[in-house]
């Protein structure tokens, strides 16, 4: 071992010993190669879910059925924009620039949160998305606060103020399709039985088959694991279907005395690994119409581009 | 809920007057924040998904101000959404130039510009209505307005300033659009009959202004002002372009499909 | 080569650390711009008056201008604002988490720049 290696091995116990003990990290300090890796990798991959998760929900604006109901869902999706934007800044602190982040998604080398390539042929998949996806994205978030890399945990801590409104917003309108006409109810229900399931793989794999969870967990990057946080969610969400008066999509569900929490049935992962691979109903879709925005404005960021180098010159001339 | 009801007929001729004003203005924020809102998730840039969004939000608060009142006025039992769910495209007094479709990028920043700067005189002469309620939904909406002439006219600028394709793109979207910017100054006779009852605004009294605004504007930006030939209008009175009923068979989808049903 | 501490709680931040000797890691904090790419603001918002402009995050625009604008979209679309200020992120110059330890360290043991520091009797009032 020289003694480069040698130095780097004993700052990496130190680091984590350090993040061990709850304080954080910021841009410029050192952090491991991997360490800086995973961050990238996990925060551009929730940056690109905000962006993508535009389109299910973007779907129902023009067709919102009040017009209470459309501000409410354009202000939502417009958080969703927002929270990209954070946590593509939080990204670049690390060095990876937006346009490699925009590359890495279009492309498809980078993923992004498997739930977005679902479709909303129903206004009721509006209230599924808010009260379940949100729900689940919520829980798995406001841990995320307490990340041990300063300028994720700040993102995130601004992400969860904005997202209280949107659990609610969905919930609303799920209320009121649960209690409106037969059709509306049945709307709802058919929206529960779609969503369900999707929303509760979107903690991932068990940890015990997850690979980064370990090593996330011990850089204070993870904070609870999958399994935990999917029985969080999972024990909140059955209680407020009951309230709607819906069935949830699963048979075994029961509540587990001895356990205090719900079990749930078998959860069917091949179908999860089908969408995360490109196969789900939408991949194809969300990304052609994320290409396309991308290329339709082109021209637009040229143009800008352009003329601020324009002001530029013209300035450096009338200066001369 | 959205109640269809029928036309309150024992509205004195002034309400009368009242209640069309009130839902020309609300339909043009409608119908134009309805376009606008189009643009989430396509636009150039995740930054100008929100600040076109935003500005969509700013047109729907401003219909649903108007629209709101105008129910109220009329006494028939009619909220804002009876009003923009349930009527059918020659009961909208909309201004053509809002539900003519987006186009380019180039050509929505050139529409936001216009609009931007008439509404903004427009509120702000409806500032000083006699109707309170008209006066304070006009106070709100200039500041939001003078924004989006602001915003509008800076992109005109980059665009007509930046590249050979954004000035040609740029000015096409002008030339399209400015045949319709002759019927914002149209005087209708629910306009005349609203100003002299002291509430509304003659909107031929805005032109010389907005002309000035205008011309400051694309001289910055490089691009010419479009010849005045052509000039279509008839949307005040319920007359529109084919565009208006595929907006409206999208905006009221499910109150039509599901009648009587709460959202 | 020096100690690394121990004890977590006495450890100084990771920015304390000799660098220079782990230079040949290929570490780099410069965020990779390609020309295409608009520039990078850091955005500063004064949420209330008679408060300081506070750091709020990042965001691209390829003119002051457009920051400005982005900046009122992206980060005060709940009433956060007041003021806003863009500075483009090259024009910041920082310190090093390398000087870390001489810039700052020093402070620590001048403990008599801190009223604690001196001994006053309890009985005696408004001091
Ligand atoms: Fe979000
Ligand atoms: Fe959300």
């Amino acid at each position: 071992m020289n003694e480069t290696t040698r130095d780097v091995v004993e700052l990496g116990q130190w680091f984590d010993a350090y993040v061990a003990d709850e304080k954080k990290i910021e841009p410029k300090d050192w952090m491991p190669d991997a360490y800086r890796k995973t961050l990238v990798r996990q925060i551009s991959q929730h940056a690109h879910s905000e962006v993508i998760g535009m389109q299910p929900e973007g779907n129902w604006i023009t067709r919102a059925p009040t017009l209470r109901r459309k501000a409410g869902l354009l202000a939502k999706v417009q958080d969703e924009a927002g929270h990209g934007l954070y946590l593509y800044s939080a990204a670049e602190t690390l060095g990876v620039s937006r346009g490699q982040m925009d590359d890495g998604l279009l492309s498809g080398k980078d993923k992004y949160s498997s739930i977005f390539n679902y479709p909303t042929p129903t206004w009721a998949d509006i209230g599924a998305i808010g009260w379940l996806v949100d729900g689940a994205a919520i829980t798995n978030q406001i841990p995320l606060c307490r990340c041990s890399y300063g300028p994720y945990a700040r993102a995130m801590i601004r992400v969860c103020k904005e997202e209280s409104f949107h659990q609610r917003q969905g919930y609303e309108i799920m209320l009121r399709l649960s209690h409106g006409t037969a059709e509306q109810k049945r709307m709802a229900q058919d929206a529960l039985n779609r969503w369900w399931w999707p929303a509760v793989m979107m903690f991932g794999p068990s940890d015990k088959d997850s690979a980064h969870s370990a090593q996330s967990m011990a850089w204070r990057i993870k904070r609870v694991s999958n399994d935990d946080l999917r029985q969080r969610f999972v024990d909140m969400t059955v209680k407020q279907a009951d309230y709607l008066g819906l069935t949830m999509p699963d048979p075994d569900l029961k509540w587990n005395e001895e356990r205090g929490h719900y079990d749930i049935g078998e959860i069917d992962w091949s179908d999860f690994w089908k969408v995360v691979k490109g196969n789900g109903p939408c991949n194809r879709q969300r990304l052609a119409h994320r290409q396309k925005a991308h290329d339709d404005g082109e021209w637009v960021r040229d143009a800008a581009l352009a003329h601020a180098n324009k002001r530029v010159a013209r300035a450096t001339r009338d200066a001369a | 809920m959205a109640v269809a009801a029928l036309k309150n007929d024992t509205l004195s001729p002034d309400r009368q007057v009242l209640f069309d004003y009130a839902v020309m203005l609300g339909d043009t924020a409608l119908i134009h924040g309805q376009r606008l809102s189009e643009w989430t998730s396509h636009a150039p840039t995740v930054e100008l998904d929100i600040a076109l969004g935003n500005q969509a939000l700013d047109l729907i608060g401003q219909a649903r101000m108007f629209l709101e009142y105008a129910g109220k006025v009329e006494e028939a039992g009619r909220d804002e959404d009876a009003l923009a769910f349930l009527r059918d495209g020659f009961d909208f007094r909309n201004l053509l130039i809002v539900e003519l479709p987006n186009g380019d990028f180039g050509h929505t920043m050139a529409r936001q510009f216009i609009m931007g700067v008439y509404s903004s005189l427009l509120y702000e002469a409806l500032s000083a209505s006699q109707d309170d309620q008209l006066a304070g939904i006009a106070k709100k909406a200039v500041k939001e307005q003078r924004y989006h002439a602001r915003h509008g006219g800076e992109w005109l600028v980059r665009l007509g300033d930046g590249t050979e394709e954004s000035h040609a793109r740029a000015q096409r979207g002008l030339d399209e659009l400015w045949p319709y910017t002759h019927e914002l100054f149209t005087t209708d006779p629910v306009e005349s009959a609203a100003a002299e009852l002291g509430f509304g605004v003659d909107p031929s009294g805005l032109r010389a202004e907005w002309d000035g605004l205008v011309d400051d504007v694309l001289a910055r930006a490089g691009l010419s002002r479009p010849e005045d030939d052509w000039q279509p209008d008839g949307g005040k009175r319920g007359e529109h372009t084919e565009n208006l009923g595929y907006i409206l068979a999208e905006l009221q989808f499910l109150q039509r499909a599901y009648p009587g049903a709460e959202w | 080569m020096r100690r690394l501490p121990m004890q977590t709680s006495a450890l100084p931040a990771p920015h304390a650390m000799p660098r220079e000797r782990i230079s040949k890691s290929k570490e780099s904090n410069e965020t990779m711009t390609d020309k295409n790419e608009w520039p990078l603001f850091e955005v500063f918002i004064r949420s209330k008056q008679g408060l300081a402009h506070q750091h709020a995050g990042s965001l691209h625009a390829a003119d002051a201008e457009m920051a400005i604008e982005n900046a009122r979209d992206v980060y005060t679309r709940r009433s956060e604002g007041q003021s806003i200020w863009v500075v483009p992120s090259t024009a910041i110059t920082a310190t090093s988490p390398d000087d870390k330890s001489v810039l700052f360290d020093p402070a620590d043991t001048k403990v008599y720049r801190h009223p604690t520091f001196y001994d006053v009797p309890d009985e005696v009032e408004c001091l």
